[in-house]
């Protein structure tokens, strides 16, 4: 591979920003404006499936690897990609357009600002996916919070100073100890290329603190209870592009962590804490179901779904069962498919109705059908709907959760049952019943745009659902070399 | 012979400020002049300063009173490169409160000079006369606006509270001279007895003394006020060029002659170091006004410098090389943005002036952002390096405890740097400043925020530049 194809995914939004930097906005051109974003989110969309069709997926070494010096003798500029990350880069890549395409009816003043941070983040959250060195991975990881800090900050609602606040002090004192934790194993072992730190292991009796240093920035991110708080804030404050932006992406890059990281570097102290993050995730599935379920408003009711779920996917990544961790991935996916799409959905009738209380909608089935099914597949798919993505995900995991403990898995298949509680309440009170208020009579249905990125959304997640195959096919082997990996190291202490 | 060539730019500079002196009392209204000659003669003194580098390894001169080595040459670069700047840009703020006059370039050049014989001193009488030249010169330029009462006052507390400072440093000097025999840095380390505890007693007047010019906690008192109440361009002049050299004295004095009694220093210099990081940081939350704000955040910035030398190996002052660098980069960025708020030759200098910056103008708010969250220590930008780097030397000799004391207090700074973003993005907008600015106002505000925005694409050049620097 001489073609530096995981580069040219990260450079490539970035270059798109530059571009939208020198491109004066003013009314006439903001079309312009949005169609250079797109051109460039979806080349870069394009160009991630082409590493799909061109990555194999018989072995569980890193492909595409590229490996720069960057700072003489200590870091190096490394990528690479395998199983498990390249879901999340296309992911990415897919979402990303669909934001842009978003913003037509919720981003009213400086969009072309606004494209630039989206598309920045676009670059650091792939650079993430693909670092195969701790610092690199760091530097991608915390220079996510600039745009999102301003993105919240100077699109959101009433309360997005405190949100913006919020969400970056949150996540910047999960991360400084995860700095200090990196520093430490470039201490230890000389080096912060994780192919090698793999290959050679760190001294078990690091591993605890480096462990803990980790989960605390992971646990922040994830968001697990009880340092969720962030999210339900940054969710109802970011405008809707930013919403998706931060559920469909932002939050799997912890899942990915975890994977990588945690059970990646320190399998004996994950075998160690394994007991602490079964309590958290069921804690957290069963707790914010029940928050969820007392909520007035639609995005933080999806805030909270969207902590339980993560709750399953950080539940089914410790059970360290091929199925417990295949099951987190296509969770990981699936949420963000269907999370992107309800926060789309709420987006809909809030650009309408400048309203995102559950009680101020009513009976509006029979006025827009359109978005009435498709906020119903989405609906579905949330609670986890054999024949949805969301099935798979749940399904895997619980079934990983039974091999390893059944107690966990009987309590953490209750918070499904809740789950679809809340879902389909919400879905009732909004769409069905009587027409609370004349003024919902006026409101248009879903527009060109809309049905289009709802119904890209709806394609995957119910391809998955019949036929998770390509999915399962592609993170298959790398998980079961990371499981074999894991118990070796169990084994030998 | 002397071997005067190697001090050929301290000779020149000094015979420079004698010319400029001449100049300006017998030529009516030069000072326009005389500030352009003297940024020349600051670029010429850098460039014969560099030069000199590539070739000496370390001399010694006058009774191994003077060092001449790769640390002193490169503080001494930086330092003129710092002035230069300031001199540079600071000369449209000078004219619109009326007091661009000869002086002002005079004093920062003689100052200069005193910094370059401290930089260069290897013996505690050359270093102590280099400090006393620099301070008499920075007191004048604190009281520089001296029709405004705060810069008075300024000028005054600084003078008081730094002569104060400076007798505490003298009498540590005669400690150790008293014990040891010699203020020579070289014999002071051949005659160490560690089992007196009088020289212990010298060490820690030494250290009070430079904390004291440093503004490091608990010796902080005096920068708020003196920052606040200076001219901003002299504010600017502060916050940088004398840290440098008061940093590189540092460096010096606890490496070259105590570094044997390092069991005895270390944990001053972590106290400090702790004590400023985390002051700073939660003294400024509480802050309105920029130039205040920015004090606080220099006592924080200085406080990882010293987290570097607490570490006492060679690593550890290398950072903190880099993280002076660093830092005073991101310092001329911010003050240019600062010398450029102003509207109908009035000067604001609060947060609240900021509000709605970047509906006004977008591209100085941008470069503004980017200075702020570089002096956060957010990746990817130069502040996060420079951080990283302390941050990895501190780690490396296992002191943890600085270390999670130290990124904790990022988090608490971030808090207010955030809030000036806070206040340009999120806020309403008010009036426009004026756009006529100088053009190396605007040119020191491009060039150091792009230096902050594509340092992690060359990372290692710095890290080339100051891995020569072997003190130990």
């Amino acid at each position: 591979m001489n073609f530096p194809i995981l580069s040219s995914l990260i450079l490539l939004p970035s270059i798109g920003a530059l571009f939208l930097f020198f491109t004066k906005s003013n009314k006439e051109n903001n079309i312009t404006v949005k169609y250079v974003a797109l051109f460039t989110s979806l080349v870069n969309f394009f160009l991630s499936i082409y590493l799909w069709i061109l990555f194999d997926q018989t072995t569980s070494e890193f492909q595409f690897v590229e490996d720069r010096i960057w700072i003489d003798g200590l870091i190096n500029y490394k990528v690479g990609i395998d199983g498990i990350s390249i879901l999340f880069i296309i992911l990415t890549t897919f979402i990303t357009p669909l934001c842009i395409i978003s913003v037509n009816n919720s981003i009213k003043n400086r969009l072309s600002e606004f494209l630039i941070a989206v598309l920045i983040m676009e670059s650091f959250m792939i650079g993430v996916f693909c670092s195969l060195d701790l610092v690199v991975f760091y530097l991608f990881f915390e220079a996510g919070l600039i745009p999102m800090f301003l993105i919240i900050g100077i699109w959101g609602g009433a309360r997005r100073v405190y949100s913006a606040f919020k969400f970056f002090l949150y996540t910047l004192l999960g991360s400084v100890l995860m700095l200090v934790a990196i520093i430490s194993i470039y201490w230890i072992t000389g080096t912060t290329d994780f192919i090698q730190l793999y290959k050679f292991g760190i001294d078990e009796k690091y591993q605890n603190l480096l462990w803990l240093a980790f989960f605390s920035s992971f646990a922040v991110k994830t968001p697990m209870w009880p340092v969720h708080t962030w999210l339900p804030d940054a969710h109802v404050e970011a405008p809707t592009a930013g919403s998706v932006l931060l559920a469909a992406i932002l939050l799997k890059m912890a899942g990915y962590g975890f994977i990588r990281f945690s059970l990646g570097l320190f399998p004996i102290a994950s075998e160690i804490f394994t007991p602490l993050i079964y309590t958290l995730s069921v804690i957290a599935i069963i707790f914010t179901s029940f928050i969820a379920l007392m909520q007035e408003d639609m995005k933080k009711l999806i805030a909270y779904s969207s902590v339980a779920h993560m709750g399953f996917v950080t539940l089914g990544i410790f059970t360290i069962q091929q199925q417990g961790i295949e099951g987190s991935i296509i969770q990981m996916i699936s949420h963000g498919l269907v999370s992107a799409a309800l926060f789309l959905c709420v987006g809909v009738i809030y650009d309408r109705m400048h309203s995102r209380l559950i009680n101020s909608y009513g009976g509006i089935v029979s006025i827009i059908p359109k978005y009435s099914v498709l906020f119903m597949l989405f609906t579905l798919a949330a609670l986890g709907l054999p024949g949805t993505s969301g099935f798979i995900g749940e399904f895997l995991i619980l079934m990983g959760a039974f091999k390893d403990n059944f107690l966990v898995a009987v309590i953490a298949s209750l918070g499904v049952i809740i789950g679809a509680a809340y879902m389909l309440w919400l879905y009732k009170r909004v769409v069905f019943g009587k027409l609370v208020n004349l003024e919902l009579k006026e409101m248009a249905d879903l527009n060109k745009s809309e049905l289009f990125i709802l119904i890209c959304l709806a394609i995957p997640t119910l391809f998955f659902g019949f036929y998770p195959d390509p999915l399962i096919k592609t993170i298959e082997i790398s998980i079961s070399d990371l499981i074999n990996v894991y118990n070796m190291n169990i084994i030998n202490n | 012979m002397l071997n005067l060539e190697f001090i050929f730019p301290e000779i020149f500079l000094s015979l420079s400020i004698m010319f400029l002196l001449i100049l300006g009392v017998f030529k009516k209204d030069s000072s326009k002049l005389i500030q352009n000659i003297s940024s020349i003669v600051l670029l010429i003194t850098a460039v014969i300063t560099f030069n000199e580098t590539i070739a000496i390894e370390e001399i010694l001169l006058f009774n191994e009173s003077i060092i001449i080595d790769y640390l002193s040459s490169f503080m001494k670069i930086i330092t003129l490169l710092g002035a230069f700047l300031v001199l540079i840009i600071s000369s449209n703020y000078l004219r619109s409160f009326k007091i661009l006059k000869i002086e002002y370039p005079i004093l920062i050049l003689s100052s200069v000079l005193g910094m370059m014989i401290m930089i260069s001193s290897n013996d505690l009488i050359v270093f102590y006369m280099g400090l006393e030249l620099q301070s008499l010169a920075l007191y004048v330029l604190a009281t520089f606006n001296r029709d405004l009462l705060k810069s008075s006052e300024a000028g005054l507390k600084y003078f008081v509270l730094s002569a104060l400072s400076s007798g505490l440093l003298l009498y540590g000097c005669s400690l150790i001279y008293g014990f040891t025999g010699s203020t020579n840095f070289n014999i002071i380390a051949s005659q160490l007895n560690s089992n007196e505890y009088a020289l212990t007693f010298g060490i820690v007047f030494i250290l009070v003394g430079l904390a004291f010019k440093i503004s490091a906690v608990p010796f902080h008192m005096w920068a708020p006020d003196v920052y606040e109440g200076s001219p901003t361009s002299v504010t600017l002049f502060f916050t940088i060029v004398p840290k440098i050299a008061a940093l590189t004295v540092f460096i010096r004095f606890l490496y070259v002659p105590f570094l044997n009694l390092i069991d005895q220093w270390q944990i001053i210099i972590v106290f400090l170091s702790i004590a400023s990081m985390l002051f700073g940081a939660i003294a400024a939350i509480g802050q309105t006004n920029l130039k205040r704000l920015v004090a606080y955040s220099s006592i924080s910035h200085v406080g990882y410098a010293l987290a570097g030398l607490a570490t006492g190996s060679n690593q550890g002052i290398q950072s903190s090389v880099i993280y002076i660098t660093i830092y005073i980069v991101m310092n001329l960025g911010l003050f240019s943005c600062l010398l450029m708020m102003k509207r109908n030759n009035e000067y604001y200098e609060d947060i609240e002036d900021l509000s709605g910056l970047s509906k006004n103008h977008p591209l100085l708010s941008l470069s503004l952002l980017v200075i702020l969250f570089s002096l956060a220590g957010i990746p990817p930008l130069a502040g996060f390096f420079a951080k990283f780097y302390i941050f990895k030397s501190v780690i490396e000799q296992s002191m943890y405890f600085l270390a999670i004391v130290g990124l904790l207090s990022t988090v608490v700074a971030a808090f207010y740097y955030l809030r000036i973003i806070k206040t340009m993005y999120f806020d309403k907008e008010k009036e426009k400043f004026d756009t006529d600015h100088n053009i190396w106002l605007k040119f020191s505000l491009t060039a150091s925020t792009l230096l902050i925005l594509i340092y992690f694409i060359f990372p290692s050049q710095l890290i080339e530049a100051v891995s020569r620097i072997n003190i130990i």
